[in-house]
């Protein structure tokens, strides 16, 4: 923007001359980052696809179509098929309250709503141990009752809630309250009810940012390891999910197949970080256009796109 | 820029005249996400402090002062440090190169840095354990050096390095694209240098920023658990990460001194949190006034 505004002004040569870095500098910056970029990100994803294939498509295919293999992918499905759901459900509401209503302790909630992404994975899964294991405050009560929770697929469920719980939530709540509440209140003027003015006013605005916000939730969901190691009991083909699979296999020095399992999960990573910036790409377009005006009015003019900018909560 | 507010649609001003709810739903919404905010995550929680609150004041102090778990603080507390720290430095070079520089990849690279977010941890631990290990690509070369790193303390840095990378360039990347250009421009005018531009001109204004993003991979990096164990070596008194611990105890059936290390570990997350939300709080307001 600047360059483009000083090279239409020769007149200000020498300004252009003292606000960049010279070659050398830029080079070296460039260089820098590159270096720290490759080691730390890049070489540890193209070694899960090389450690993956070290022993032949034959040995990956076999790792990933073993009826273990299979029965982790299920349950990892299951996992992610009910947290989302709920915590889009739940991030919606919380966002609706917040973005479109005053209240006492909104901003305590708010800060209540990220909690759970302070809280060491370890310890999420921990505390419902302490509440529905064999020793918890539930413990003897669900034994009675033939119910198990922890080492089997609702203690699996309950972490992977717990731990993706604020995503949606957290994507939502800045975009609806910059967004303001005039376009739901002229629709209710006009006489539209509740859930028209939601489905017809609201969800069009927010559609970007709800869907980036399902893509990350759904990505640690699957990924979550730490939280349902710890409530999970790893029984083989029953409560293992993909990540811990890959556990199990390492330390069994199982490592071409550890890898294999694990390039599945590497894989999803890459479709999510794709999909988001696809996401990105629309949203800001679509801010170009329609978006701009609504935002514009209520006099915010900030030039990101209004997804991805998780510290703006 | 052209950021002058009109007071007759200022967001803030508007709410204050409407005192009789317009929109639906207010209860409802609002008697939802606490009732599910309470089912998931206070209720569970406060299973913590219950359960630490029987125990006596020398059971709850033996559990969470022996040497083994004072050890796991302190290479915890120490690597974290020392990862949020390397990830301002590197994190605010990445920032500066994406949204100054142009270069062949810059798109790719920028979807990139997020991949700590989405690649599950314990992939993420596999794969460094397997670059750093003695016959790794990255192990065999520093071996050479005479340098370890999986299976040491430096194993458990790298880790959190990994995982902490994102936040700072997350953070610093809008407020540096945001900034204007006329700053700089008048600092040059007035005969400052490069170096002391960036010093005095551009680090003043993506500070609040930077120290925000810092917080929140020094906070990720404390509780981080699925990454490190692999790369750790989990050599007790040496590489146990606090999370290791309370797993540790966990095994031996000794719920007592889990949940006593686990309310050490939660208090120290909520201050940091409360922290952080400050920063944010503070990093807002100090980016609005640069923008005007």
């Amino acid at each position: 923007m600047s360059a483009a505004y000083i090279l239409a002004n020769p007149s200000i040569n020498n300004v252009r001359i003292a606000t960049r870095e010279s070659n050398v500098i830029r080079v070296t910056l460039i260089a820098l980052a590159l270096t720290f970029f490759t080691l730390f990100l890049l070489l540890p994803l193209i070694a899960v696809f090389s450690e993956a294939l070290r022993k032949g498509w034959e040995v990956y295919l076999a790792a990933i179509s073993e009826a273990e293999a299979l029965a982790a992918m299920k349950l990892t499905l299951i996992a992610a098929f009910i947290a989302v759901p709920l915590n889009l459900v739940f991030g919606v509401s919380a966002a609706w309250a917040i973005s479109k209503f005053e209240f006492r302790g909104k901003h305590f909630l708010i800060t209540l709503i990220d909690l759970p992404f302070s809280v060491s994975p370890v310890v999420a899964g921990l505390i419902y141990v302490l509440v529905f294991g064999a020793h918890g405050w539930f413990g003897s009560w669900l034994s009675d009752h033939d119910i198990k929770i922890i080492f089997a697929i609702p203690g699996i469920v309950l972490a992977t809630i717990f731990v993706t719980f604020p995503f949606i939530a957290r994507e939502l709540i800045p975009l609806m309250q910059a967004q303001g509440k005039e376009e739901e209140e002229a629709a209710v003027v006009l006489g539209a009810r509740g859930w028209q003015v939601f489905w017809h006013v609201t969800l069009p605005n927010i559609k970007w940012g709800l869907l980036y916000g399902v893509i990350l939730c759904n990505a640690r969901a699957m990924g979550e390891f730490g939280a349902v190691s710890v409530v999970s009991g790893h029984i083989r083909g029953l409560t293992n999910t993909l990540p811990l699979h890959v556990e199990i296999l390492y330390n069994e020095y199982q490592f071409a197949a550890a890898f294999s399992v694990a390039s599945l999960l590497a894989l999803l990573a890459l479709i999510t970080l794709i999909i988001k910036a696809w996401v990105e790409h629309q949203a800001k377009a679509n801010r170009l256009t329609e978006g701009t005006f609504a935002i514009n009015r209520i006099g915010i003019t900030n030039n990101e796109p209004y997804v991805g900018q998780r510290s703006k909560a | 820029m052209n950021t002058t507010m009109n007071p007759a649609i200022n967001p803030a001003t508007f709410g204050t005249y409407s005192t009789k709810r317009v929109l639906p739903g207010f209860s409802l919404t609002l008697g939802y996400s606490v009732l599910y905010l309470s089912l998931i995550v206070l209720i569970p929680l406060a299973a913590i402090f219950l359960k630490t609150s029987q125990l006596t004041m020398s059971e709850f102090w033996d559990a969470v002062s022996s040497p083994r778990v004072v050890a796991s603080y302190q290479l915890t507390f120490g690597a974290s440090l020392f990862a949020a720290l390397f990830n301002a430095v590197f994190g605010v070079l990445l920032a500066w190169v994406l949204v100054r520089y142009q270069f062949p990849g810059r798109t790719v690279i920028d979807a990139l840095i997020d991949l700590p977010f989405a690649l599950p941890t314990a992939v993420a631990g596999i794969a460094l354990t397997a670059l750093y290990a003695p016959n790794g690509w990255l192990g065999s070369q520093l071996g050479q050096w005479g340098i370890k790193v999986a299976f040491t303390p430096l194993g458990v840095l790298v880790a959190l390095i990994f995982i902490g990378l994102p936040f700072v360039v997350r953070t610093v990347q809008p407020v540096l694209s945001d900034l204007d250009s006329e700053l700089e421009e008048a600092a040059a005018s007035l005969g400052a240098q490069r170096w002391q531009i960036f010093r005095h001109v551009i680090l003043p204004i993506i500070a609040p920023a930077l120290i925000t993003g810092f917080a929140l991979a020094f906070a990720r990096a404390l509780g981080e658990y699925g990454s490190v164990i692999f790369i750790a070596g989990n050599i007790p008194m040496v590489s146990e990460i606090t999370p290791l611990m309370i797993i540790t105890k966990l095994e031996q059936y000794d719920y007592a001194g889990a949940t006593a290390i686990a309310s050490v570990m939660l208090i120290i997350s909520f201050a940091l949190l409360l922290l952080i939300n400050s920063l944010q709080a503070w990093s807002a307001s100090t980016t609005s006034k640069g923008q005007k």
